[in-house]
């Protein structure tokens, strides 16, 4: 059973196509996860899923019901964390929950006990009567999540649950939303833009860049599709050796990216001696040469032709010589 | 089914809005300031002040109670066209309105939130131009004064949501809710009687809905008036229906960011 569907999805502000005809599926009980860096579309879905935005063209149905006719039933089946904060800071953790069941019309009873329930599933208890203002980011991360929670969702909505937190805090959310995925059977609709996090976290991850989806699967095979194993290899006449590669039988496919080549074959330990032999045969000297196992950042490369970390350093208008500097040497 | 009066919405908003007010002393004494002192300057400055339209038997600063008090009212009920905003850029708005509720429902209850807070601004004030000198023409008059006050800030709240909803930014919303309020404040009869004025102007203050506020006020507190309480209450009634239905209207009509 699918807990979303979505058909050619689109969302256009004047002339900038934010979302263009997207078309995916969530199954129940999935953690799902949208991967894609700034800009990408990735909230702009969110927004439409849960009814706070009207899609140009295209609809989607959330829990089977339809976001643009069935709006409060969908609102009904949803809860969300948006990425930016919804608290209000002059209320208690505890009063931001009570106003939020009351909000979704739970009963007295029911409204104390859950409370209770979810304080306890992110383990923020004795902060409960707390001012928000008194909160730090993380905690308020957590409050917000138990509040998605409240009133029994089937669906899950996580904005960037971990933007701008440290690592370990990081870690936590994201047992605590493993956790809640099985405790709650709730499904889960994350997007991020952090590779380690849809890699250890989601069932399946959908590619995202410039309102397209460019391939959804589990993250296994995401890799694996990658061909084995990855040879980074930095040398002199790059374009030569480059081509002189692709020829090679065992090379599976070969990139170029900024000063390396990116090699991709099975069994790439003993494909290093090789490609030196390559090397030298066309007269280029390898300056550097590594091996490992293909990364999501290979996939996320291979699809969009960019690394996540490129993508938002230009939205930022990084100079690209500034960039590789203090990327610092390879 | 669309439960556009859902009680629990209601009072759940309402609460919140009653917390956030307990919560913040500076802004209950704060905005209490201003009319208190224009209260008592004005008043003892202008003890002469005695223009042919105004009975002998009461003082200027009588007279201008029941206007100041309906300052409080006007400008207290702008602080839930604030909230909209402080919600909207705090991202709290969000948070509301992907609840399955309907957005009269949210109205309803932001609005009666509001007015509660301006009606405890408006007792508070009361209770500070008594001690300042303010005396009451009876107690039947007396129990109109609330009706008066519902009115007038139900009108103007809805108005501040209606304004908050088509703007972004705080300043702007200050600058147009000031370019509304103070023409109706000066032309409202609240501080001097408005025969002062030229006929036709005294026309402009005919059409002002807050000009029949003070005057039903002014009829609660020191038994003055120049039209009849009821007709009074009638004209603002229709003047906040009229006001709820277009903050209604335009809120439900509004981005969520
Ligand atoms: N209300 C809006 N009006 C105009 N353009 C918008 C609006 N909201 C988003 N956009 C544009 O749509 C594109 C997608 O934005 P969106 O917020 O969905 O990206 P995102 O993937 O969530 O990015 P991030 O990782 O930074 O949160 C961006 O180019 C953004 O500038
Ligand atoms: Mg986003």
């Amino acid at each position: 059973m699918q807990a979303i569907t979505t058909t050619n999805l689109t969302k256009r502000f004047e002339s900038l196509t934010a979302v263009d005809r997207v078309s995916f599926e969530v199954m129940q009980g999935e953690i799902f996860g949208l991967l894609g860096p700034n800009g990408a579309g990735k909230t702009t879905i969110i927004k439409m899923l849960s009814t706070l935005m009207a899609p140009t063209e295209g609809d989607a149905a959330v829990w089977g019901f339809s976001i643009g006719s069935a709006r409060d039933d969908v609102r009904r089946s949803i809860g969300m964390v948006f990425q930016d904060p919804a608290v209000d800071d002059s209320l208690t953790g505890w009063e931001n929950l009570d106003f939020h069941a009351r909000m979704y019309g739970m009963k007295k009873d029911l409204r104390t006990a859950r409370i209770s329930e979810v304080l306890a599933l992110v383990g923020l208890e004795d902060k409960a009567g707390l001012l928000l203002k008194k909160y730090s980011g993380g905690m308020k991360r957590r409050l917000e999540i138990a509040r998605g929670l409240m009133h029994y969702p089937r669906v899950l909505f996580l904005d960037e649950p971990t933007l701008g937190l440290d690592p370990q805090t990081r870690h936590h959310i994201w047992e605590y939303i493993k956790m809640l995925n099985q405790k709650e059977h709730v499904t889960v609709i994350l997007t991020t833009h952090y590779m380690e996090e849809a890699d250890s976290l989601c069932s399946r991850i959908g590619i995202i860049d410039h309102g397209k989806i460019l391939v959804i699967d589990t993250p296994e095979a995401l890799k694996n599709a990658m061909g084995n194993d990855i040879l980074t290899i930095k040398a002199e006449n790059l374009e030569h050796l480059m081509s002189e590669l692709a020829a090679e039988p065992w090379v599976q496919e070969v990139k170029r990216y900024d000063d390396r080549l990116l090699v991709s074959a099975r069994l790439g330990e003993e494909k290093i001696p090789v490609a030196v032999e390559t090397a030298r045969r066309i007269g280029t000297v390898i300056q550097a040469i590594s091996m490992r196992k293909p990364t999501l950042e290979d996939v996320f490369l291979h699809y969009t032709g960019k690394t996540i970390r490129d993508e938002e350093d230009a939205e930022g208008e990084v100079p690209r010589g500034r960039m590789r500097k203090r990327r610092g040497p390879h | 089914m669309k439960q556009w009066f859902n009680i629990q919405v209601i009072y759940a908003l309402w609460l919140r809005e009653m917390k956030r007010y307990l919560r913040a002393r500076s802004r209950i004494f704060g905005s209490l300031g201003m009319p208190f002192f224009f209260l008592l300057f004005l008043g003892t400055g202008f003890k002469n002040f005695r223009p042919e339209s105004m009975p002998a038997h009461i003082d200027y600063l009588n007279f201008l109670a029941p206007g100041m008090l309906a300052v409080v009212l006007q400008f207290g009920s702008m602080f839930t066209g604030m909230a909209i905003l402080w919600d909207r850029q705090f991202g709290f708005l969000k948070e509301i309105m992907v609840a399955p509720v309907s957005r009269v429902a949210i109205v309803l209850g932001r609005t009666l939130g509001g007015v509660t807070t301006a009606l405890l601004q408006g007792f508070l004030f009361i209770a500070v131009a008594l001690f300042a000198g303010l005396k009451l023409s009876g107690f039947a008059g007396f129990l109109l004064t609330p009706l008066f006050m519902i009115f007038i800030a139900g009108s103007f709240v809805n108005l501040g949501l209606a304004i908050a909803s088509m703007m972004r930014d705080m300043q702007g919303f200050s600058i147009v809710m000031n370019f509304i309020m103070v023409p109706l404040l000066l032309l409202s009869g609240a501080m001097f009687p408005i025969e002062q004025f030229p006929v036709w102007v005294q026309w402009l203050s005919y059409v002002n809905p807050l000009f029949y506020g003070v005057d039903g006020l002014r009829y609660s507190l020191i038994g003055m008036s120049k039209f009849p309480p009821f007709f009074d209450a009638a004209v603002l009634f229709l003047f906040c229906s009229g006001m709820v239905g277009l903050g209604a209207f335009l809120f439900s009509r509004s981005d969520v960011d």
